[in-house]
């Protein structure tokens, strides 16, 4: 709403079919609910598109999912098999091979675009699974206060309890290790938190006017939850879970460096790492070059969940 | 009036006390729950771990009667709460030793890591955090932001693996993985276990320097990722002190500004920045897993992990128990130390 000095003729060449976009885009009397959520996400777009950091983020995350569309295109070379063993072993960087080779003489370079399906498929999973959990565990525990309160946030303090790697190891170690074990574990170990925030936004909707509306109605209980009170906690959640994904990635990275993630020969980031920590003094390209992917793409969605912070959640950001 | 109020406050404070008891049963009761859980989850069967799977169907029948497995579910975890609370988490396969001992070996290492990171945290991250709050949005302000952006962002490992690569390697400023050089091992007696400690106090000065070479690096690696946090965190509490209307009466009495931000501001901020500090000193137990894989740190994160490898399941249960006590008691520590210092919640 701040941004009503987004007038037209700021942009004096722009066509006319686009100002009127704009000026039906911004109107002060949307004529549907659609005119106005489309108005509403466009106001937040402009904001968000002022914000270079949050820009750069969302550039590299697009990037990321281009990577790992367009593996089978932009990979030079095979992620898993490599090239001769006898002369192709652990080369520097060079124009051949971008990022060098390992041991396996298999190129980096190529593993790395191939890893980003991994981390992009373990993000996604994971905020799947956990993001719905922690949403009914939150919405449901604030709404209906009393000893379902009480319970269900007992048990979210006792998962908060532990350390979040600490309890994805122990997770991990009972179902054998694997990429799916992995995001299990991390699925099982992120909840908690978008539960406390689901559950606070929760407790200052429960008394609003308008769920007293519905419920005179009659709607019932579960279509309170499901149907008002859900959507409302949405974009406070989005915003953690976006700012989470960095967590999640870190994670999968540390759970692979230890041999507890995706299994060789995938091309997992973290577990590439791992290899390279044992020619570390003399090839330190094979540990370097997949790490600074793990840092460019947790960045990346740190700037991001910066961004949305700021465009969704006013109030929390600083 | 007097007496009732201060009858009433008691009245409180130990209703307040019983709460925080209850509240602390049922989670350490929730933390020995999941283990249990996570135990039996396990596809390995302890049975045949033990007795081999050649062994014959009678023995087979009395091992598993010895470990309890016949018994209902609900009877094998009161067994097992039981002996947690009077810390007997079994035999560590790998090592043969009680779990429990085995920990207490190595604990001390893990705790002189941490330690040594979150001072490391605090005495550069409050002044950095306090400075970039005063100079808002001046080149301070933006690095602090890097550096917090950078700590979120960069895997620990990698960064552990970096720094002995440059420093360790390439500069030769820092000594290898481990604790001690073996040739200085010997020159000391383990009292505490905390290297440090005893080979200052036994006066051995080579091996306590040699001590020091090795835990620099990984103490600055937690200390920068304790110190990302602490100083982002400070900077916010003081941004809300500076804005509060004694500051203003502070400077208007004509204080200096270094008393002002220094004597004043920050000492409000000190009040939450505690339980920030006892968040970041729990959360290095975590970071210590990984730092202590590539640092070879004989401490409680190499020892799950090791064990991890080996399929040591009580070993990796009690180091996970273990550590989730830890985290539970120190934000305690902190809850309490917050009604302390501020006399508002009294």
């Amino acid at each position: 709403m701040a941004g009503a000095p987004l007038l037209p003729e700021s942009l004096p060449q722009a066509p006319a079919r686009s100002s009127g976009l704009r000026a039906w885009l911004l109107s002060a009397e949307p004529h549907s609910r659609w005119q106005a959520r489309l108005g509403r996400f466009y106001l937040g777009w402009r904001s968000f598109t002022s914000n270079p950091l949050a820009m750069l983020g969302l550039g590299i995350v697009l990037l990321l999912i281009l990577m790992a569309l367009l593996a089978d295109f932009i990979a030079p070379y095979s992620p898993v098999t490599g090239g001769d063993l006898r002369t192709q072993r652990l080369l520097p960087p060079s124009e051949t091979f971008w990022l060098g080779t390992d041991d396996q003489a298999r190129d980096i370079f190529s593993r790395i675009i191939y890893g980003s399906r991994i981390t992009l498929f373990v993000v996604v999973l994971v905020s799947i699974i956990a993001t719905p959990i922690g949403l009914l565990v939150g919405t449901v525990s604030g709404y209906l206060g009393g000893w379902v309160d009480t319970v269900l946030m007992r048990v979210t303090d006792i998962f908060l309890a532990f350390p979040r790697l600490i309890l994805a190891l122990a997770f991990v170690a009972a179902l054998g290790p694997g990429i799916e074990n992995a995001v299990i574990a991390i699925a099982i170990t992120s909840w908690p938190p978008y539960a406390r925030i689901a559950r606070a936004e929760t407790l200052m909707i429960r008394n609003s006017d308008f769920i007293a509306a519905v419920k005179l109605q009659g709607a019932s209980t579960p279509r309170i939850i499901l149907g008002h009170v859900v959507p409302l906690c949405l974009s406070s959640l989005i915003v953690r879970v976006t700012l989470d994904m960095a967590g999640i990635i870190l994670t999968a990275a540390g759970l692979g460096f230890l041999g507890l993630g995706a299994q060789p020969p995938t091309p997992e980031w973290g577990a590439m790492v791992a290899t390279g920590r044992n020619y570390l003094i003399d090839q330190w390209w094979v540990a370097a070059m997949p790490g600074i992917a793990i840092f460019v793409v947790s960045l990346g969605f740190n700037l991001l969940g910066d961004g949305l912070r700021d465009v969704l959640d006013p109030k929390a950001a600083k | 009036m007097n007496a009732s109020g201060g009858r009433h406050a008691l009245r409180s404070s130990l209703n307040g006390i019983a709460r925080f008891v209850l509240v602390l049963a049922t989670t350490l009761l929730g933390l020995v729950a999941i283990t249990f859980f996570i135990g039996r989850v396990v596809p390995i069967d302890p049975v045949l771990a033990i007795v081999g799977d050649r062994a014959p169907p009678q023995v087979y029948e009395r091992a598993r009667q010895e470990l309890g497995l016949d018994r209902p579910l609900i009877e094998q975890f009161a067994i097992y709460v039981k002996k947690a609370a009077t810390g007997d988490f079994g035999n560590s396969v790998l090592t043969t030793n009680p779990v429990m001992s085995d920990i207490a070996n190595v604990f001390p290492a893990t705790l002189e890591l941490a330690t040594l990171g979150v001072l490391i945290g605090i005495f550069i991250g409050v002044p950095l955090g306090v400075l970039a709050a005063v100079r808002r949005g001046s080149l301070i302000d933006q690095f602090v932001r890097v550096l917090g952006l950078a700590g979120y962002s960069i895997p620990i490992f990698w960064l552990g693996l970096m720094g002995l690569l440059l420093f360790y390697a390439k500069l030769g400023w820092v000594a290898g993985p481990g604790r001690i050089d073996v040739t200085y091992s010997y020159l000391y007696t383990p009292v505490t276990n905390i290297v440090l400690l005893d080979t200052a106090m036994q006066g051995q000065w080579d091996a306590f320097w040699d001590a020091v070479s090795h835990i620099i690096l990984p103490a600055c690696l937690l200390g920068y990722f304790s110190l990302a946090y602490i100083s982002r965190m400070t900077r916010s509490f003081m941004l809300n002190e500076l804005a509060q209307e004694y500051v203003i009466a502070a400077r208007v009495k004509g204080l200096s500004e270094f008393r002002v931000i220094w004597r004043h501001a920050l000492r409000n901020a000190a009040v939450p920045l505690v339980t920030v500090i006892a968040l970041s000193y729990a959360n290095l137990l975590e970071g210590s897993v990984l730092t202590e894989t590539v640092f070879a740190w004989p401490g409680l994160g190499q020892y799950i992990t090791n064990s991890l490898q080996n399929a040591d399941m009580n070993a990796v249960l009690g180091g996970t128990l273990v550590i989730g006590a830890v985290f539970v008691l120190l934000n305690l520590v902190s809850d309490l130390l917050y009604r302390l210092l501020d006399p508002r919640t009294r």
